[in-house]
């Protein structure tokens, strides 16, 4: 049982950490600011995948997220702003209309879920999962998992194409 | 107890918040890390029906293909953002507008 409340506190902990992150990452007018909150985001979100049992997404997640996408959204940043001026401002508009289509949205989506008597299944997924997804993905998902290796190759080739100097 | 509810409110706060980022954000590095959002968003949602729902980790392998078309994405992204700064020397969104009429 004392088990069972500490799990809940460092759940909500982690949800809580996870939305109010995100929520810095859409209003803080510093763009840097953003970039780490973005860290925080996906820190909280690798925590709700341990809370799932979803051992090996949680390390995909803090090596894919926090070392490659966020380090590249930093590269991002760095590349299109003068660092000697200070001004890492970002604007907004039509702010207003946005936030009552957001708000709007949510509501219904939150509306429905709590409506709608989901299925659930009895059984309990335990023990670790990379050997069971290894295995998915060599015999079930094999050809979505070679098409993703080319998706990844084109990317890189496309991306490196794209931003080459063009010499003559 | 925790519940599958919780994660799907979760999961719709994020998914919001990633929305509102895209909408109202004129920096065109901002917009990407509200797709970035609603791409974790996409991710909590499967894992969570993966684990309450179904029973099984079918909704986990359909994350880890998420996460690699997230990384293309990003890697695409930014290089567009890069060669559009070079261009116009902005990464303002409303200022590509060269195919405005």
């Amino acid at each position: 049982m004392d088990n069972n409340l500490l799990s809940q506190i460092a759940f909500y902990f982690f949800a809580v950490l996870t939305v109010a992150s995100a929520a810095v990452v859409v209003f803080a007018r510093n763009l840097i600011h953003c970039a780490f909150a973005l860290l925080f985001t996906f820190f909280g979100v690798a925590a709700l995948y341990v809370f799932l049992g979803a051992d090996f997404l949680a390390a995909t997640q803090m090596v894919i997220y926090v070392g490659g996408i966020l380090v590249l959204i930093l590269f991002g940043i760095m590349l299109t702003n003068k660092l000697y001026d200070v001004k890492l401002k970002t604007g907004k508009s039509q702010f207003v209309p946005a936030a009552v289509i957001v708000v709007v949205m949510f509501a219904i989506l939150v509306f429905f879920m709590l409506r709608t008597s989901w299925f659930q299944s009895g059984s309990v997924l335990s023990g670790p999962t990379t050997a069971s997804i290894g295995e998915l993905l060599m015999r079930d998902f094999i050809l979505p998992f070679e098409v993703a290796s080319i998706l990844l190759l084109l990317a890189l080739i496309g991306a490196a194409m794209i931003v080459r100097r063009r010499s003559e | 107890m925790i519940g599958l509810n919780h994660y799907l409110i979760i999961s719709a706060a994020l998914f919001s918040l990633g929305i509102l980022c895209v909408l109202t954000r004129r920096n065109a590095v901002n917009v990407l890390m509200g797709i970035e959002l609603i791409l974790n968003a996409a991710n909590l949602n499967l894992i969570a029906f993966s684990k309450y729902s179904a029973g099984n980790i079918d909704g986990q392998v359909f994350a880890i293909f998420i996460i690699v078309v997230a990384a293309s994405e990003a890697a695409v992204a930014l290089a567009i953002v890069l060669s559009m700064y070079r261009i116009i020397r902005s990464v303002n969104l409303d200022r590509a507008d060269t195919l405005k009429g």
